[in-house]
């Protein structure tokens, strides 16, 4: 009972930050029409920045929000020299485009900050467990990210359904067209959006980076399940997002618990063990497969 | 008021009609959709590649045979992907899957005991076809990028299932006993063997395809990608016809796998791996989105930029980088549309 | 339509072949010695690679940039930890740099990727880490040594030490490839309780909410990891974030607990035990040298890693030196290799049939030294002269 509770935690915390990395991305896709490879780094910009100040003023939230204003900025300049270019063209240039500013950028990095990866510690306050039940303690840093993830949607949510841009925002994924000419400032919709999808990532890479390592390249992986998730929920839609990221999530875990306990009677501790997660995620593409041949434009549209 | 279309002029009436003793008709300067191999040249450049390896080896620099092998395999992979990305318009971001496939069938048989390169090679070359032709049967049916999204998803597939199988290496890859017999007196373990072999692959490969491509074959491909509801609605099977590029491609990717799987002696799912397919994009792009010697060129300035710069600085990437958001920006058809004027590549 | 005379795939060909004249210098001269060090300086395990590095050229200024009288180029590449650029490069390092010695690589998946190459040249590798054990029983080879030790070695010198200490459940985590199973093996050949949980993850992973879920819900009274570098980071400070470290005692071999997690983790690590074949606090001459000046070059004291760096570059000196810098005979370069005539930091060094090495394994543990540092204390020897298990399978070519 505790292991289910502990894992379907886990799973959660993961969705959520999955959430935040694909709210941006099927934003700038719904809205701009623009495949963007480079989404990944800067969640990678993210977390360094983010450690980056934290050990420079000793404090992991003044680190993080240095991260996020910082990464913010860098998305905005990123935004208006080089990707604004991109929008009038076709996918193959954009994918192109952006996975050329990905190898600069981990490069960049790697000049600043050298190889190795660097240490991004959680506070201190947050670095023990918590008691949540009688008997079960569960990490406190792992359920300020859970926090965070689910305050971040619900701003998401207040943003898109209750304000001004929101609803330029909704328009624009509707039907980008139209939403042009009802008027809609254009330049300025779209870097708002992409400046938001830039802090987003910075929250995530932020609060991923004391759990994993902030090192050069650590967007690639997290980007192509992005990818996944805003396939599977609808690309520009937030609402398909968290439900792609929750599912994704979910199946995530189970490749690291269930499935490795039902291969293990027939294949051993070992086989399971690299089966296990490798049939989790041979899972996700084929539901990414699956939603791609029958309901392309996703399980919850922004269509509508 | 005289119809002066019926009245033929004088300069028609001079000139005589052809007669079929005279001479036979002229053929027909080549159109939009062809592409001529402009075989002077082509053949100054096999001159010249068949030379390599007496010059490596009188410079002493005999690793660099193993470069240009290297180069021309990726020549190889980098054309298929142009059959079905710039003649084709299809946008594939699991390309890498097919070599990975080939590379796989040749490690496994030789794991099994079969070394020939008769057996082994048709199969490796067979199985990237079928896989081809199934994976394209489904996703063929989408469109723009649902297409490029649900290649990705495949290759991703084939890579997760290669990790899984732990008797083949798993994520750790396997290393090959040695490389494929051909035939008692060619040894492919020498350098300059496995060059000439990789050699004829290429160039077999892409006599193949520049036929293919001035045929109606061709013809059809590169209409379908220029206006493909037209296509439709004229009445040709677009699906069919994309299918059958895509399997080739897959096949020829297949053949470029056996050829990598030999030349580095080790098997790996990274071979699989997205950004590997992005490589192959990035080849493509910088040497010519459908232009015939595309994918040779974009092979050949990757990995020669590749090799040079890496040994100069560890961040040489950014280099790479650089140079393709250039080519992108502002040369939207890659460095040989540069060369020539008449209009190729992919309008949105 | 006329073709321009200059055509691009023309001038390509052009431009590789005067690229290839350009690169004349790799041209091999006699007298001297080029070593390929080719680690993994990328990614988690990053650190322990640059401490192998810097151990090797630490060992090299102390011979005054020679390796046995002759001078020593020693030629530095990142394997990124990928099994297919590490062979790529090594290959490189073989054909067109003409290497003598390789050394380096961390992760013993990399190094079953490389070997091939490497062994099929003839070119000598000596190992400053990966010892995995199928280059130590059936696929041994008369090109490999190891200046390190057998994977198996340390972790079952804590299996003896966590059955000493009588611990009855254990629950065992290693990284799903080729040292992790050695790992494993060797806790569990020493270790005769029972095992409660026993997993693997992958490589890559960083994350192991799921496998502290799963301890937790096992409830051992021990637990033992192998993981090296950045993993071994990662793991512990979730392990203490979910609050096992108060009801579970941690193992672990030196990889686990030497300076580079210890400057990460810090505090949590107190009391934690590990086994290693060096520690810093070793009583030699040559040790205390060492210790000294690689804290005085790079700021920081030395891991095992660095010791083994140090270690190789001193018999490759010694080798060369007792073949008289002749490395064309590859049968004498081989004997004087076996011969292993020099002074180790870790104490007496010598090598087994296998080329493994036959050698002390000491109990460590994390506590607060004299300046209050939070550091190893050799606390006594589990294993005196511990020859490996899989020896007697290797019938290594005379």
């Amino acid at each position: 009972m505790i292991l289910f509770l502990e894992q379907s935690l886990n799973g959660l915390q993961f969705g959520l930050m999955l959430f935040l990395l694909a709210a941006g991305l099927t934003l700038v896709f719904g809205i701009m029409d623009t495949i963007n490879l480079a989404h990944g780094s800067l969640y990678m910009v993210g977390a360094y920045l983010t450690a980056a100040a934290a050990a420079a003023s000793g404090s992991f939230l003044v680190g993080l929000g240095a991260g996020i204003v910082g990464t913010t900025v860098i998305g905005v300049l990123l935004e208006v020299s080089v990707l604004r270019r991109l929008y009038h063209r076709d996918h193959l240039s954009q994918v192109l485009g952006t996975f050329a500013i990905l190898l600069m950028s981990n490069e960049v990095v790697r000049t600043i900050w050298g190889s190795q990866p660097i240490l991004l510690n959680p506070p201190a306050a947050l670095a023990g467990p918590v008691e949540l039940l009688p008997g079960f303690t569960y990490p406190a840093f792992r359920l300020l990210i859970i926090g965070v993830g689910l305050a971040v949607a619900a701003l998401l949510y207040v943003l898109v359904t209750r304000t001004r841009v929101g609803m330029q925002v909704r328009a624009g994924a509707s039907n980008r067209e139209m939403a042009l000419a009802m008027g809609t400032d254009v330049r300025r919709l779209f870097t708002m959006v992409f400046g938001l999808g830039a802090a987003l990532c910075a929250v995530a890479g932020g609060l991923l980076g004391p759990l994993l390592a902030v090192q050069v390249g650590m967007g690639e992986s997290i980007l192509i399940l992005a990818f996944v998730v805003i396939v599977i929920g609808g690309i520009g839609s937030i609402r398909g997002a968290l439900m792609g990221a929750l599912l994704v999530g979910v199946v995530d875990t189970c490749g690291h618990t269930v499935v490795p306990m039902v291969l293990a009677q027939t294949l051993g501790a070992q086989a399971a063990a690299t089966a296990g997660p490798a049939v989790a995620s041979i899972l996700i593409y084929v539901l990414m497969a699956a939603v791609l041949f029958w309901k392309p434009e996703g399980l919850f549209p922004a269509h509508g | 008021m005289e119809d002066l279309a019926m009245t033929p002029t004088s300069s028609t009436l001079a000139a005589p009609l052809p007669t079929s003793a005279s001479a036979a008709p002229r053929a027909p300067a080549p159109g939009l959709l062809d592409h001529p191999l402009h075989w002077r040249w082509a053949l100054a450049l096999l001159v010249l590649l068949l030379a390599l390896p007496f010059v490596a080896t009188a410079l002493k620099e005999e690793f660099y045979i193993g470069l240009a092998s290297r180069v021309l395999i990726f020549a190889l992979a980098a054309t298929s992907l142009n059959l079905i990305l710039g003649f084709g318009g299809m946008i594939s971001f699991g390309h890498a899957a097919f070599i990975g496939l080939g590379a796989y069938a040749v490690g496994i048989l030789m794991q099994s005991g079969i070394t020939s390169a008769w057996v082994a090679w048709p199969v490796a070359i067979g199985a990237s076809a079928l896989f081809a032709l199934a994976i394209g049967a489904i996703s063929l049916r989408t469109k723009g990028v649902y297409f490029i999204m649900i290649t990705l998803a495949f290759a991703q597939m084939l890579y997760y299932v290669l990790v899984s199988l732990k008797a083949y290496g798993g994520e750790d890859g396997m290393s090959l006993p040695g490389r494929s017999i051909i035939a008692s007196g060619i040894d492919l373990a020498q350098d300059q063997t496995f060059y000439y072999v990789a050699l004829a692959a290429f160039a077999l490969a892409f006599i193949v395809v520049q036929r293919l491509l001035n045929a109606r074959f061709g013809h059809t491909l590169q209409a379908i990608r220029e206006n493909e509801t037209r296509m439709v609605a004229i009445g040709f099977p677009v699906y069919r016809y994309k299918l059958a590029a895509f399997t080739l491609a897959g096949g020829l990717a297949g053949l470029a796998g056996v050829l990598v799987a030999n030349q580095s002696g080790f098997v790996s799912p990274a071979l699989l791996q997205w950004n590997q397919s992005g490589m192959l994009m990035i080849m493509v792009i910088l040497g010519g989105v459908g232009q015939l010697y595309g994918g040779f060129v974009g092979a050949v300035v990757f990995l020669v930029l590749e090799e040079v710069l890496s040994s100069y600085t560890i961040y040489w990437q950014f280099g790479l980088g650089a140079v393709l958001l250039a080519v992108v920006l502002l040369t939207p058809n890659g460095l040989m549309s540069l060369l020539q004027r008449r209009p190729g590549g992919i309008t949105k | 339509m006329t073709m321009k005379l200059s055509s691009p795939a023309l001038r390509h060909a052009a431009l590789a072949l005067s690229l290839a004249c350009a690169s004349l210098t790799a041209a091999h001269a006699a007298d001297s010695v080029k070593v390929g060090l080719l680690s993994t300086l990328s990614g988690p395990g990053a650190g322990l690679g640059i401490d192998i590095r810097d151990g090797f050229n630490l060992a090299i200024k102390h011979t005054g940039g020679k390796l046995g009288g002759l001078p020593a180029e020693v030629i530095i590449a990142d394997d990124q930890q990928n099994p297919d650029m590490a062979r790529q490069t090594a290959e490189r390092m073989i054909k067109r740099d003409k290497v003598d010695f390789m050394t380096g690589i961390v992760f013993s998946n990399l190094m079953l990727a490389v070997g091939p190459p490497v062994f099929q040249s003839n070119t000598f590798y000596i190992s400053a880490n990966a010892g995995p054990s199928q280059y130590a029983g059936e696929q041994c080879n008369p090109y490999f040594f190891s200046a390190s030790y057998q994977n198996d070695d340390m972790h079952e010198a804590v299996g003896k030490t966590v059955q000493d200490k009588g611990f009855k459940k254990v629950a065992l985590l290693a990284p799903n490839y080729p040292a992790g199973k050695d790992a494993i093996t060797g806790f569990k050949r020493a270790y005769k309780g029972e095992v409660v949980l026993e997993t693997y993850t992958p490589l890559s992973q960083l994350d192991y909410g799921s496998e502290l879920s799963k301890m937790r819900a096992a409830k051992p009274d021990a637990v033992y990891i192998f993981l090296p570098g950045g993993l071994g980071i990662n793991f512990i400070k979730q392990f203490v974030g979910a609050g096992l470290s108060k009801d579970m005692v941690l193992f672990g071999p030196g990889f686990s607990a030497d300076e580079d997690v210890i400057k990460a983790v810090g505090e949590p690590m107190l009391g934690m035990f590990n086994s290693s074949q060096w520690a810093h606090d070793l009583d030699n001459a040559a040790n205390k040298k060492f210790v000294a000046d690689f804290q005085k070059e790079y700021g920081r004291l030395p891991t095992l890693y660095a010791a083994q760096g140090y270690d190789a570059a001193r018999l490759i000196d010694a080798a060369v030196r007792d073949t008289k810098g002749k490395l064309d005979n590859k049968a004498t370069v081989r004997k004087a290799l076996e011969a292993a005539k020099f002074d180790a930091v870790r104490g007496p060094f010598k090598f087994n049939t296998n080329h493994f090495p036959i050698q002390d394994y000491y109990l460590r543990v994390i506590t607060k030294d004299a300046q209050g540092r939070i550091t190893n204390r050799t606390l006594g020897t589990i294993f005196k002269a511990h020859a490996d298990s899989y020896a007697s399978a290797c019938k290594m070519p005379s």
